[in-house]
């Protein structure tokens, strides 16, 4: 392992992430597409909706994390790549904001015909996002890119068999670890007909990732012989062997509702998928491109993997709080309140005065004197603090009087 | 690596025929998020503060607010996530060889800003969904990361536009930069302190003056009861104070662009030749190297940029004509921006001075008027700001380093693509709009 190299893995980490755990909210989405009509495919719609919306954003996430350390990493390529697929990037582009257009809008949405007409738009751009970020994989796997602006076809590069290929197994993998983890919510929360139903999606949708990530192998070994032959004889053998065994391993554990550990096994699965792709295209970027010659200066480096690490001390335990807090069932947008009780005695007045309103015409005067009169930087960096101690000391004088107390 | 040598850049400059529809693109892009960043800054304060008096006084209608707008919240961060997502895209999609020369430089502020908006999107969840499960302190505890990241995601980004104003600690020769520093580049710079400052104000403005504009229209709809004062208040009181303070913020904010950016300034007023004494024209045209039908104010501009009426101000003469930004879109966007900042300040002292000597909310129908008209007027104000300093840095994304022109992207199909984001973003926002007039009438 080269310094040069580890923004990559971290970026791997994430992009590995994101096809887990955005791959399943795009799943989800499918799920809404296909769920059909009647009363049945809305509890199915509910269910994927309820499931991931507190998720979603955070899950969203990872796909910035992979653009911007790779563009900070490794910018010629990130160039190159945007310019040369940037028909495949701005679908998926224009399916997230249809996505999460659609999340803000079924909010509002009363009626079930405009809860359907939201779940539509998000259920296409579902299963189009992952569709066109998975022709970007394949892009980079058949090398049809090089450096440049734009470093290859417009339209091949990304409309090929390997990346047809791997869109298809995007989506189709989406929808099978959606399934696994969708079983496993409704079977926490009891509803075990809705868990059945989606038991069966996720048997059928295993069965058919597992097609089509067979029919995927046999692409490559026409159109991107390299990658094909570094996964099946040499380096990235060992995670092919992986992802088979963890995901025939789920389908297992899913046909005895055993869904728990399934959840983890599909995400071994998904993400030894990445890793046999990773070390199977190691050391190559994009052609005539290694990763070495694509990186950055040693200095961005240090700075991008010290950046990484110090941000992971604070994003891991958020996310398991987040994901402890989903999977214990502690975030639903229920009406009913478990613990009025603890507030509502320690009535006080709310609302003093003319000191406050003094201390803030005082910070207001000294930051006009330092800010605006005087010149040098640190009066100005003073003349700032003292402009945000008027607004905070202000505030309080500068509510109405009777607003805060008209209730008592 | 012999093709990735290129004189304008890590990659060669695109063959673009569609330059100005991809500046376009990009500024739209920038005008429908940029709003929404106002939001991300300041709605997650105001609704803490809410929710903290619910946990004071135990008051019903405290907790009620604060469930109403954290739905609005909800809906805004939505549409910020993925209009941000896009801006990110476009990085790349319109401007590779400005990403693959200069990711390493600048690109580690988006890298860090990627962890504030991971702490905003986990804890936004745990904050929208926490309401009925979480103790009340656990649930008030959970908005405080939404709060902080929301400006330190700002602080961010904006280090990468004060870079790209003021762009150092890096060496750039034959179209590869050398001897990069990103921690300096972006931290290191003084030129973004000024910026930061001024955009977290009128994030706070933005969002107080359009969240008491909408109450101001109920107001003169005859919603008017204790429920509809308090949320009026409670934005109106923010917004007043930073728009007082942003009188002086802005002004020291021309004082660095003067500085730093002379030919920036020049467009800003409009001044063709280097003058000494120099004047600020109100409104009028800039034309063949002056402002025609402007009102003058004699030596103002020599004042308020040098602190002295005599001081020289550099004109745009001082730069080949290839190298000066379109005059007027700066000049009338700079205009518009103080024009309505001004009327905001006069609206807001209107309002203090009703407070200290009546102590309570003015009464004048006027007022609500005028309030109401402040919520989309401080948005323009905004945007007109922002088309201030992104235009006035033109032709250069790099400033003095890299143009415009050899940034964009070699691919084709922009104006399609420029046509397509308009019209879903047009969707978007009647969505938008549709969904929060819809939460406004339903109850919680």
């Amino acid at each position: 392992m080269h310094l040069y190299d580890l923004p990559l893995w971290f970026a791997l980490v994430g992009l590995a992430l994101y096809t887990v755990l955005g791959g399943a909210d795009f799943g989800a989405g499918f799920w809404q597409l296909v769920a059909g009509k009647g009363e049945r495919a809305d509890e199915i719609r509910d269910h994927a909706h309820h499931a991931m919306a507190p998720v979603w954003e955070a899950n969203h996430v990872w796909l910035i994390f992979v653009l911007t350390v790779v563009w900070t990493a490794y910018p010629a390529a990130f160039g190159s790549i945007a310019s040369t697929l940037s028909v495949p990037l701005f679908i998926a582009g224009i399916g997230i904001v249809m996505r999460g257009g659609a999340y803000a809008l079924r909010a509002g949405a009363a009626t079930v015909g405009e809860q359907r007409l939201v779940d539509t738009v998000f259920a296409v751009s579902s299963v189009l996002t992952p569709f066109a970020l998975g022709t970007v994989i394949g892009a980079l796997a058949s090398e049809r890119l090089h450096v440049g602006n734009p470093g290859g076809s417009l339209v091949t590069s990304w409309l090929n068999p390997t990346s047809i290929a791997i869109g298809v197994l995007a989506v189709a993998s989406g929808a099978y670890t959606s399934a696994v983890f969708l079983s496993g919510d409704a079977a926490r929360r009891g509803e075990h007909a809705l868990a059945d139903r989606f038991r069966a999606r996720a048997l059928g949708a295993g069965l058919a990732a597992g097609a089509v990530a067979t029919a995927g192998l046999i692409v490559l070994h026409f159109d991107a012989e390299r990658i094909f032959r570094r996964l099946t004889e040499g380096v990235g053998l060992p995670a092919l062997v992986v992802s088979v065994i963890a995901g025939v391993a789920t389908l297992g554990l899913v046909w005895r509702r055993q869904y728990e550990p399934a959840r983890y096994t599909a995400a071994v699965a998904v993400a030894a998928t990445i890793a046999g792709w990773a070390v199977a295209q190691n050391p190559v970027f994009l052609h005539g491109l290694t990763i070495r010659q694509a990186a950055a200066g040693h200095d961005t480096l240090v700075a991008v993997i010290v950046s990484i690490l110090v941000g992971a001390l604070l994003l891991f335990p958020s996310l398991a709080l987040l994901f402890r807090l989903t999977l214990g069932g502690e975030l639903r947008d229920s009406e009913q309140s478990s613990d009025e009780a603890q507030v509502g005695s320690r009535r006080r007045a709310l609302v003093s005065g003319r000191l406050d309103a003094r201390l803030s015409v005082a910070f207001l005067v000294a930051g006009i004197g330092l800010l605006t009169v005087a010149n040098a930087a640190w009066a100005h960096a003073i003349g700032v603090a003292c402009f945000f101690g008027f607004i905070l000391s202000g505030y309080r004088a500068a509510l109405p009087a009777d607003v805060l107390d008209a209730g008592r | 690596m012999t093709h990735l040598i290129a004189i304008a850049g890590a990659l060669e400059p695109g063959e673009q025929r569609y330059l100005l529809q991809a500046r376009q693109m990009q500024a739209l892009s920038f005008a429908v998020h940029i709003p929404l960043v106002c939001f991300g800054i300041a709605f997650p304060a105001l609704l803490l503060y809410v929710e903290s008096l619910y946990l004071r006084t135990g008051d019903e209608l405290y907790r009620t607010l604060a469930r109403r707008w954290s739905r609005i919240m909800a809906a805004l961060f939505a549409a910020g996530v993925v209009t941000g997502t896009i801006l990110s895209f476009e990085m790349g999609l319109l401007w590779p060889n400005f990403t693959g020369t200069f990711g390493s430089v600048f690109g580690l502020g988006f890298a860090i800003e990627g962890f504030s908006f991971f702490m905003e999107a986990i804890f936004i969840g745990i904050y929208l969904y926490g309401w009925s499960r979480l103790s009340p302190r656990a649930h008030f505890a959970s908005g405080i990361p939404i709060a902080i990241a929301g400006f330190t995601g700002s602080l961010t980004v904006i280090s990468v536009n004060g870079w790209m104003n003021h762009p150092t600690h890096f060496r750039f020769s034959h179209g590869r930069v050398a001897d990069v520093h990103p921690l300096g580049a972006l931290f290191g710079n003084s030129y973004f302190w000024h910026e930061l400052v001024h955009m977290y104000l009128a994030g706070y403005m933005v969002t107080g003056f359009v969240l008491a504009g909408a109450y101001a229209f109920g107001r003169l709809k005859g919603r008017w009861g204790r429920y509809e004062r308090t949320a009026l208040a409670i934005p109106l009181a923010v917004a007043t104070l930073a728009s007082v303070a942003q009188i002086f913020v802005g002004d020291w904010n021309g004082r660095a662009v003067a500085a730093a950016q002379p030919t920036k300034l020049a467009a800003f007023e409009g001044l063709g030749r280097t003058t000494k004494g120099a004047p600020v024209h109100v409104l009028g045209w800039y034309t063949h190297g002056h402002v025609e039908y402007g009102i003058p104010l004699p030596r103002l501009l020599s004042l308020l940029a040098f602190h002295s009426t005599n001081a020289t101000v550099q004109g745009l003469d001082a730069v080949a004509p290839a190298d000066r930004p379109p005059v007027n879109v700066v000049r009338y966007a700079f205009q518009t921006m103080v024009g309505i900042g001004s009327l905001l300040a006069l609206l807001s002292i209107a309002y203090l001075v009703v407070r200290v000597r009546r102590k309570r909310l003015p009464e004048s129908t006027w007022f609500y008027r005028a309030l109401a008209a402040a919520g989309p007027l401080s948005v323009v104000a905004l945007i007109a700001g922002w088309v201030t300093t992104e235009v006035g840095r033109q032709p250069w994304v790099v400033y003095y380093v890299m143009r415009t022109s050899e940034a964009v992207t070699g691919a084709g199909g922009i104006p399609v693509g420029y046509g397509t984001l308009a019209a879903v973003y047009l969707a978007l926002a009647a969505g938008v709009a549709w969904v929060l007039l819809r939460l406004s009438r339903t109850p919680v």
